[in-house]
């Protein structure tokens, strides 16, 4: 069995798993925290920093990410302290002022009161994308494939294929396309093709030989079939027919 | 080369053997080849050395080291002459023969001595040099007694003893016990007690651990540690040794700045040596203990400071740090217990260990032991390597040791700590040097680079050059540092431009409390320093840029302009012929120049060349 | 070209861990990093291409672009830009007619910064190939280049 800790959230305590996050604590007790670069799936990486909480230990009181933090014995946490709101609110001010016109950022901004950036009119960019690498991510870990990186750093970096030529390693699966919390990935299927723009990328999509839809690209199929070592034709039916 | 070493007897008579060398009798020039005297053309001085030695067949009268960083860069190239303790300065090619011949006479040379620039009264011993006098070399001091190519020299001045003792006689703790007593604390800059952290990883669980040399300093404007390195490798290894002995680890890394091409040379020559001694590999002095280490280079990134990221890049990957709530001590590379320590807290463990924790205590003060290295830079007279007791006053750094500032100007400010440090005004110049002192007013000790300004600086300008680098080195993975630094880089952009507002202020204060709340490792949370510093102790400058648009500091180009003083312009038409952009015309002799506003693009080229002091900048 | 990067990934025991030093391998023999090379460490070493590219543009030490012969270093460490770094880079923009981070059309110069080249005390500094040149003013610039000019 594994052990178990005692916390407090928000001023209730909490029994909770040994190696938990604070994150994961919260959730499980329907405690809602906003984050824009976890993924349950996905190791955590502390980047959007919106999970934001303090915590006290002793006097000392600190912000830290829930995502990462690992509950302990006798934690504090405030998930909504005046000082995680204004830390977040600047973080949504600064992530507004990165996507000026993306729906989400300007959604989650608005519910902290936050219609326009702080910074001048000339500072503001029109990015979709907050580099919270989990497209990257998504691809490495749970796809296997790694078609695509995180490319430069500091403010030139961004999640890209290599060479920013056709992500060739790419199999179209469109994990990156369901992970994005900003909407910043467009995939489209049509006339048999799935493309996503963004990795430069086409891919024949297979059709059911019995129904006839059009359900997952060839590529991504084959993909799956070496790595199980399935018979050759076990996808010529899609999952609804079989 | 002598043979493998077996046990810490073989040592002591090595030691024995090699301090005794025939060669002891004769003088010595040691000439210093470290990397701030290349520019200076100490690598044409070194080969001339060698030829006219090879030349004249002296090598039976006289001995000759090229040795790494003396400390006095200012002074480069310059030599040391023994017996006498002789300090020659700025050494050309055409004064080598002359210094040879005068030193087999046993005399000197008057005109390579060095003078002070008030009294004009010349120095010969470098002992009695201010520069060095006000000094407590510790570390340094052998910098100029040794070939840093050469494992001998290291040992023959008692190199490896600290670890022929460690391992022959003192048990894992105990050494531990010994560095926390010392009160050594990391001179990274976190200043972190060095023993504490090794007693965390010694206890920690997990059978492989590691021991890592954090060599990429990249503060810019620091090379303490590049000093260091180039000059005595050997004491690094020695003390990264003894660490791995005390901390339980079997397999070190030193990584290396890619810039810094002599360090990683002499580093990587020390640890060959060291293994072909068996001073590393299996059965170290035939105590059982088995260690190996291995030269990493960093591939230009100041965020490869950080220790997770420096971890991540010894794993082959992006070096982005991550959070550090299991520290690395328990968790680092590949997940193991690792112990990452500066440059110079490693070299600080040799000597520790010969001469006890009660002798390293009773220097500097209370919570500060021991001595710190800074590269002392910028406006001051006398730039350099210092060693000083911790806790002595800015003053006495700046003003004693460093001559005070360049061309009788008026200091301003000093920089510590790098991007992550602050600037300290003038009123703060009596400030004790230490850990808690420079924290508490604002700025940091970090890694040892200590930047003189004069009135000629403008601090908006400096804190806009600090978040333009950190904006650069910005790993660009956590939302503050990359959004945040980004947007008050832009601000402090504006104000430097004329288009600061009203708020600007407030909003930069803001970002910054938010930088240092949330960001994800030091950088960011330290990125606010150079800004906040500037604000609390020189607003009025920052009142200038944004109210009247002036620059005061004659810095910021968009606020200033170039002018010709006509009544001190002797027509000589210098700045005419140096002029960049043809904005100035020669009117004839003894008539005064003229410069066209419109063309002149405010490079400064007039304002440097003119003897007459005609140009004007407001 | 295959030789060369075979040997070198040989050198470093195919780890996965040096990648960095390999890459600086790579770029000491090729002066930069040339896509070739790069495909084939990749496929040798079994690394995703796309993590050689991520690594190759972080690094601020590595080139993908090929550089010219002579390497002009201008230094902007805090020490040398409070004695006029940026001044002595644009200068030598002016001298090169091209932005730092480039390279000249005739192949002959790569005018790059760098944070700090640990001379600190002979700022402003500048560095070709392996020469240093401290306590730089803007005059000193034209004779400097010419040294380095075919």
């Amino acid at each position: 069995m594994s052990e178990s800790v005692t916390l407090t959230i928000n001023g209730q305590k909490y029994s909770a798993e040994k190696g938990k996050t604070v994150l994961q604590v919260a959730a499980d007790n329907g405690i809602k925290i906003p984050t824009l670069c976890h993924h349950e799936e996905i190791e955590p990486y502390g980047a959007c920093r919106l999970c934001i909480v303090e915590i006290t230990r002793g006097t000392r009181n600190r912000i830290v990410t829930s995502c990462l933090y690992p509950v302990e014995e006798g934690l504090v946490v405030q998930t909504d302290s005046p000082r995680v709101v204004r830390n977040r609110k600047m973080l949504l001010d600064l992530l507004l002022a990165r996507c000026s016109e993306n729906k989400v950022i300007k959604g989650l901004a608005a519910e902290y009161g936050i219609e326009k950036p702080s910074f001048r009119e000339e500072y503001r960019e029109k990015h979709d994308c907050i580099v919270c690498g989990l497209c990257v991510r998504a691809c490495e870990q749970v796809v296997g494939v790694s078609a695509i990186s995180l490319v430069n750093r500091g403010i030139h970096k961004e999640p890209k294929p290599p060479y920013l030529e056709r992500a060739k390693a790419c199999i179209g699966c469109g994990s990156c396309f369901y992970v994005c919390p900003t909407n910043a990935i467009q995939m489209e299927d049509k006339n048999g093709i799935r493309r996503i723009d963004r990795w430069k990328v086409e891919f024949k999509l297979k059709k059911c030989s019995k129904c006839g839809i059009e359900w997952a690209p060839v590529a991504q199929l084959e993909y799956i079939r070496k790595k199980w070592d399935l018979p050759a034709g076990f996808f010529d039916i899609c999952p609804n027919c079989k | 080369m002598p043979s493998k070493i077996k046990s810490s007897r073989d040592l002591e008579k090595l030691q024995q053997a090699l301090s005794k060398k025939p060669d002891t009798g004769k003088p010595r020039i040691s000439v210093c080849n470290g990397t701030a005297c290349r520019p200076y053309g100490s690598n044409p001085v070194v080969d001339a050395f060698k030829l006219e030695i090879e030349k004249r067949a002296l090598d039976n009268q006289l001995e000759f080291k090229v040795t790494g960083c003396h400390g006095f860069c200012e002074r480069g190239p310059i030599a040391i002459i023994e017996p006498g303790n002789i300090f020659y300065q700025k050494i050309k090619v055409e004064d080598v023969a002359e210094i040879i011949e005068k030193t087999l006479k046993k005399e000197t040379i008057g005109r390579l001595l060095y003078k002070d620039p008030g009294t004009n009264l010349e120095t010969v011993k470098q002992d009695d040099l201010p520069f060095y006098r006000n000094q407590k070399r510790i570390i340094l001091g052998n910098n100029t007694r040794i070939d840093p190519t050469s494992i001998e020299d290291y040992i023959a001045i008692g190199g490896y003893s600290a670890l022929a003792k460690a391992l022959s006689t003192m048990q894992p703790e105990q050494i531990i016990d010994v560095v926390k007593q010392s009160g050594l604390r990391g001179r990274g800059g976190g200043g972190f007690l060095t023993g504490s952290k090794w007693e965390t990883c010694r206890n920690a669980h997990g059978d492989v651990k590691y021991v890592i040399v954090n060599a990429d300093e990249g503060d810019p404007g620091a090379y303490a540690n590049e000093g260091l390195l180039t000059g005595n490798p050997h004491s690094v290894l020695e003390g990264l040794i003894i660490g791995a002995f005390a901390i339980g680890s079997h397999q070190g890394y030193i990584y290396v700045r890619n810039e810094y091409p002599l360090a990683l040379k002499n580093v990587t020559t020390a640890m060959q040596q060291a293994e072909k001694l068996g001073l590393l590999g299996k059965n170290i002095l035939g105590s059982g203990f088995d260690f190996s280490v291995r030269v990493n280079r960093g591939g230009g990134a100041f965020v490869c400071g950080e220790s997770t990221a420096l971890m991540a890049s010894l794993e082959g990957k992006t070096g982005e740090p991550r959070a550090k709530y299991v520290h690395t001590v328990e968790k680092g590379l590949w997940d193991s217990p690792s112990d990452l320590n500066n440059v110079e807290t490693w070299a600080n463990i040799p000597q520790i260990i010969n001469n006890g924790a009660a002798w390293f205590s009773s220097i500097g003060t209370k919570g500060n032991t021991g001595t710190k290295i800074f590269s002392l830079t910028g406006k001051v007279n006398n730039t350099g390597l210092v060693e000083i007791p911790m806790g002595i006053k800015l003053r006495e750094i700046i003003f004693d040791i460093g001559g005070g500032i360049r061309g009788g100007k008026k200091f301003k400010a000093v920089q510590t700590g790098g991007p992550s440090g602050g600037c300290l005004p003038e009123k703060l110049i009596d400030l004790s040097v230490d850990f808690d002192e420079l924290t508490k007013a604002g700025a940091m000790m970090g890694s040892g680079g200590m930047i003189v300004m004069d009135e000629d600086n403008c601090m908006v300008d400096v804190a806009r050059y600090f978040l333009t680098f950190l904006e650069e080195e910005s790993c660009g993975k956590c939302v503050p540092c990359r959004e945040g630094i980004k947007r008050m880089r832009q601000i402090l952009n504006d104000i430097t431009e004329g288009k600061g507002r009203e708020g600007d202020l407030d909003l930069l204060k803001e970002l910054s409390s938010h930088l240092k709340d949330s960001s994800l490792c030091a950088l960011g949370g330290s990125a606010p320093n150079p800004v906040l510093t500037t604000i609390k102790y020189f607003s009025e400058e920052y009142e200038a840029h944004i109210k009247q648009k002036k620059c005061p500091a004659g810095v910021c180009k968009m606020l200033i302009q170039f002018s010709i003083i006509d009544e001190k312009c002797p027509g000589c038409g210098m700045c005419v012929k140096v002029c960049p952009s043809n904005a100035i015309t020669d009117m004839g002799k003894k008539k005064p120049v003229v410069l066209d506003q419109s063309k002149c693009i405010k490079c400064r080229t007039c304002y440097d060349i003119c003897r007459m002091g005609a140009v004007k900048i407001e | 070209m295959k030789d060369k990067v075979t040997a070198i990934i040989k050198k470093y025991d195919n780890d996965k861990s040096q990648l960095v030093s390999i890459l600086q391998d790579v770029q000491a023999e090729y002066n930069y990093l040339p896509r070739a090379a790069l495909d084939k460490l990749s496929k040798k070493m079994d690394i995703p291409q796309s993590q050689v590219y991520s690594l190759a543009t972080f690094f601020r030490a590595f080139s993908l672009k090929e550089r010219g012969k002579h390497i002009v270093n201008v230094c902007l460490g805090t020490a040398c830009h409070v004695r006029g770094g940026e001044l002595i880079l644009e200068s030598l923009e002016r001298q090169l007619d091209i932005q730092r981070g480039n390279t000249t059309k005739d192949n002959n110069f790569t005018l790059e910064t760098v944070n700090c080249m640990g001379c600190c005390a002979t700022g402003p500094v500048v560095k070709i190939n392996d020469e240093y040149f401290g306590h730089m003013t803007n005059d000193k610039v034209e004779p400097m280049i010419k040294k380095y000019s075919k």
